[in-house]
């Protein structure tokens, strides 16, 4: 820093000094310190000051007095003076004026001519001593802080050097694609990573406008943005891009693109940061492959079939489309027996066979899982289209496969839907299908069937019936009629037919060939038939109650699946028991194949309910295939001979020989057999004379009653 | 080197064509650590305000009378905030006169200013140079050249000579001083010298000297007396609290004269207890 005052000052041969020159000096070296301070600042307090100016002034009263002569002191008190950094400018003038103002006579000194002019003398070497020392300083100072700036600057370009070094390096080095150009779009620079990226030099993207690297599948926005961003308007985006690289590969990039401004805020250049994001595609183009593929055969997918076949729905580019779903026959079987290795292969092979015979655009053969296939044909003409498919893949299907020396031969069952896509969709023609797939397994396998929205709507109702059947027995929606049994002889009613009908709410009175059948399948016609028992004895007990011993038996239709069920006989007897009805008021119908079909079982039910007392009638009698052999050893009281019987009976002037000779031939029989004949479907009264003729005890039909409620029975009872 | 032109590469803390503050007290005290363009501000101001050549010896033996009562006080390390370019009298001098072990740390934003002061202060390990915003507080003293110089167990004397009237309020000075007032343990102290006067007093020279100032090299803000007093919230005045500079502990009663019950600034020091 500065150099070091010298407090210590020792003028030489002090000691020497006579007290009153000292103290002259002292004097002297006060006034001098006045005159000086405030001219300059020096580091020191006012007593300091003048203790090193008293210092000086020693060495001069020496220098005036010394012999010989000598100017030096004079000049090395100068030095001294700017070496306590006495620098102002003031200070010179001030110390030469007052040394020859003030100094002798302070000091006491007899101002001759020797004296003033060895004064003179030592001012001018203080003058010269302190110019040169003062120059020398500031010399120095300049020197120093020149050198000072110049080592700020080093510093600060270092720094900076240092900086765009490391923006160099992070532009050379980075693993991400940086680019700039010009607002223009004229490519100034690219770093490494996007050279390699795209397979293109420096030089060679210099020859470039960004709009050149334009690729034809890149998405609208991307260029919507860049003129935004040309224009000021936003200042970076993002986007998925594609590039296409010098050896003509596609790559799949993240682009950043930035503006950079200039001081005004006006777009000057632009920077992309572009990342390869190819692999990563490849990647999501493969487990996207994966997720819509079935790894086994290599088919699409469920995923896949329904989101092309949304497509076709959505794009509506073509008017109408078909579907075959398709199932094989009796796959599970050859899983099951020859093992689901062999089942894989056959699945296979099927599907091969498949996408061999269905190829072409328009055209997916899809695996939706299992054993189940399906072909989606796009732009279909007409039904005649599909069908055609249909053939072509059941005839492909027809040779057999052989897999690990078996030969086997598959069929399938295939449902077509064929249709236009206007008011219809894709959930539709999906549901459609599968239906019709059930019923080309339920019309007989190895065929196709076409949907046909007639039997559907039917077998929706049918559906509708049976799905809502059991609400309908607890809320009561089934009521029995009963249709009269009329003695021939004396037209008395000695019986009456229960016949369950149902008030559904929806499609109105239903008669029981709309739902029986339905409520066999369903199994609800063990509980349906329990409740029409209950109800038609319940009646006959009114009627026994009223009418003693004309009271008519009801007689009750069993159903096959009734007839097999264990709990017949026990809930015969406890209906009875409920309704107090004497079981001779009772008879229950059963087909003839309830009857003959059946096994042991169900006969003992039936000899249980005989010998209980309860009548048994055989319905519809001649239109199955009795074992009349058999018929001997049944428990039965009743046949029931079938209406068609009653066709040739029918007119008044003239009959059918054949159907009377029939007619008559089974009241024989059963009458050899002791057993009663009720004659169905009796309308006109010739039938009626004609039955009675013919021996016949009873009749049933239009002729005499159509099925009524229980009171217009009443009625008929009381006349 | 008034016209010098600037190469677009330097940063601005080396702009030759703008003077500094601390070249511009460098010309005042008699240094020629300076440039045309410094010489030229400090004249100007100068003939504006004729006294302030005063005024800035006044505010450097300020300093020296503050470190030596630290000194006094057994304060043995320095914390010399603002600290320009060492002309004269510069801290270190003062404290290892008295004790060749005291430490010192010398922060300057101006880049010129810190690389003289590191080039004339090679070898003296016992002072470190830092260029930073005296400002930031947290920057300077989590510092290497603080960190690695100072002992936080220790008393510090922090010195602001001449330093605050550059800080405008809108930087908050409070908070700047109230930051290394928490930063330095009790029994250290504060030296603050400031611009400023009171009440009625306007001169208005002193804003010819202030709009010179500000345009010329740096905004300049006089607080009064009381505003200065506040500057010290933490800290317990020693004798004579906030005072007139040159009537801070004179060393000489021929150092007052009938100015300096009106002089243009004034200095305290106080401790943390």
């Amino acid at each position: 820093m500065t150099e070091q005052v010298d407090h210590r000052v020792a003028a030489p041969g002090r000691s020497n000094l006579d007290p009153a020159v000292l103290a002259g000096a002292e004097s002297f070296a006060r006034t001098w310190a006045t005159a000086v301070i405030g001219s300059s600042y020096v580091p020191m307090t006012r007593a300091e000051v003048a203790a090193h100016l008293q210092a000086l002034t020693e060495v001069l009263v020496h220098a005036l007095h010394a012999s010989p002569f000598r100017t030096a002191p004079g000049y090395e008190i100068g030095a001294r003076l700017v070496e306590a950094h006495f620098t102002g400018t003031d200070t010179l003038g001030r110390t030469v004026q007052l040394l020859g103002d003030d100094l002798l006579g302070e000091l006491g000194i007899q101002p001759d001519e020797l004296m003033r002019s060895r004064l003179a003398a030592l001012q001018g070497a203080l003058a010269a001593g302190y110019a040169r020392a003062l120059r020398e300083r500031t010399l120095a100072e300049q020197e120093a802080i020149r050198a000072a700036v110049l080592d700020a600057r080093d510093q600060a370009e270092a720094a900076l050097r240092a900086s765009e070094a490391r923006f160099r390096a992070m532009f050379t080095e980075a693993a991400i694609g940086i680019g700039i150009a010009d607002i223009e779009g004229r490519i100034l620079d690219v770093n490494q990573a996007l050279q390699d990226m795209l397979g293109f030099s420096v030089e060679e993207m210099r020859q470039y406008n960004i709009r050149d690297l334009m690729h034809p599948e890149d998405g609208g926005s991307v260029w919507r943005l860049y003129d935004q961003l040309t224009a000021g308007e936003c200042d970076h985006y993002r986007a998925e891009k594609r590039f296409r690289r010098a050896d003509g590969e596609q790559v799949w990039t993240h682009l950043t693109l930035s503006l950079v401004r200039d001081d005004h805020g006006d777009p000057q250049y632009q920077v992309a940061m572009i990342e390869d994001v190819t692999d990563r595609h490849l990647l999501q183009n493969r487990l996207r492959y994966q997720a819509l593929h079935d790894p086994l055969t290599g088919l699409p997918n469920r995923a896949l079939f329904l989101e092309r076949l949304g497509r076709v729905f959505n794009n509506r580019a073509r008017h109408r489309a078909g579907l075959c779903y398709l199932d094989l026959d009796g796959f599970k079987v050859i899983n099951d027996s020859l093992g689901h290795d062999i089942g894989d292969q056959l699945l296979v092979e099927v599907g091969r066979r498949l996408d061999h015979s269905v190829s072409g655009e328009g055209k997916l053969v899809a695996r939706m899982g299992g054993d189940e296939f399906v072909i989606l044909v796009e732009g279909s003409q007409d039904t005649q289209d599909i069908v055609n498919v249909a053939d072509r893949v059941l005839r492909e299907l027809e040779s057999p496969i052989r897999i690990g020396g078996h030969e086997l031969t598959v069929s399938a069952s295939i449902g077509i839907v064929e249709r236009a896509l206007s008011g219809t969709t894709a959930a539709d023609l999906m549901r459609d299908a599968d239906i019709t797939l059930y019923w080309a397994k339920a019309d007989g396998k190895s065929r196709w069937a076409l949907y046909n929205p007639e039997r559907n709507a039917k077998e929706v109702a049918r559906f509708t019936l049976s799905a809502t059947m059991p609400a309908a027995l607890e809320r009561d929606e089934f009521y029995v009629d009963y249709q009269p049994l009329v003695r021939l002889e004396d037209s008395t009613v000695v019986g009456v037919e229960a016949l369950v009908r149902w008030q559904h709410p929806e499609f109105g009175r239903l008669a029981p060939d709309r739902f029986i059948e339905l409520a066999e399948e369903t199994g609800l016609i063990v509980p349906l038939g329990r409740w029409v028992l209950r109800k038609a004895c319940e009646q006959a007990r009114r009627w026994l109650e009223e009418f003693g011993d004309a009271a008519p038996f009801v007689s009750v239709n069993l159903a096959v699946r009734q007839s097999r069920d264990p709990e017949l006989v026990r809930d015969v007897k406890r209906i009875l028991d409920e309704c107090a009805l004497p079981p001779h008021h009772l008879q229950l119908e059963l087909t003839e194949s309830a009857i003959m079909g059946t096994a042991d079982e169900p006969l003992e039910a039936l000899r249980a309910l005989s010998d209980m007392g309860v009548r048994i009638a055989i319905d519809d009698f001649g239109t199955g295939y009795s074992n009349l052999a058999y018929l001997k050893h049944l428990p039965v009281h009743e046949l029931k001979i079938a209406g068609s019987f009653m066709e040739g009976l029918r007119a008044a002037d003239e009959e059918d020989a054949v159907d009377v000779q029939i007619v008559s031939t089974l009241v024989q029989l059963a009458h050899a057999l002791q057993l009663g004949v009720t004659a169905e479907g009796v309308e006109t009264p010739a039938q009626a004379k004609r039955l009675h003729r013919i021996g016949c005890d009873t009749g049933q039909g239009w002729f005499f009653a159509k099925p009524m409620k229980p009171e217009s029975i009443d009625e008929l009872l009381r006349r | 080197m008034d016209t010098v032109e600037r190469p677009n590469w330097a940063p601005g803390d080396i702009d030759l064509g703008r003077p500094s503050i601390a070249r511009v007290y460098d010309y005042w005290l008699g240094g020629a650590h300076n440039f045309a363009i410094d010489r030229a501000v400090g004249d100007k101001v100068l003939a504006d305000v004729p006294i302030l050549k005063n005024v800035i010896l006044n505010h450097r033996a300020f300093l020296r009378r503050a470190v030596r009562f630290m000194l006094s006080q057994g304060i043995r390390q320095f914390l010399d905030l603002g600290s320009g370019i060492p002309t004269v009298g510069n801290v270190h001098e003062i404290a290892q006169a008295t004790d060749p072990g005291a430490r010192v740390v010398y922060v300057d934003i101006d880049a010129v200013a810190v690389a003289h002061s590191r080039a004339i202060l090679t070898g003296n390990e016992l002072v470190n140079v830092l260029q930073t915003d005296v400002r930031d507080a947290k920057q300077v003293l989590k510092s290497p050249e603080v960190q690695g110089l100072l002992d936080f167990d220790q008393p510090i004397g922090v010195l602001m000579v001449a330093l605050l009237h550059f800080v405008p309020d809108s930087d908050d000075p409070h908070g700047i001083v109230a930051d290394y007032r928490d930063a330095i343990p009790s029994g250290s102290y504060l030296a603050v010298s400031h611009a400023g006067y009171e009440e009625g007093e306007w001169d208005p020279a002193w804003d010819d000297a202030k709009t010179t100032y500000n345009r010329g090299v740096s905004e300049m803000t006089y607080r009064k007396k009381q505003d200065v007093g506040a500057l010290f919230d933490g800290f317990e005045l020693v004798e004579p609290g906030v005072a007139r500079l040159p009537l801070w502990q004179p060393e000489s009663p021929d150092d007052l004269d009938e100015n300096s019950a009106r002089f243009l600034g004034f200095g305290a020091v106080g401790r943390k207890p």
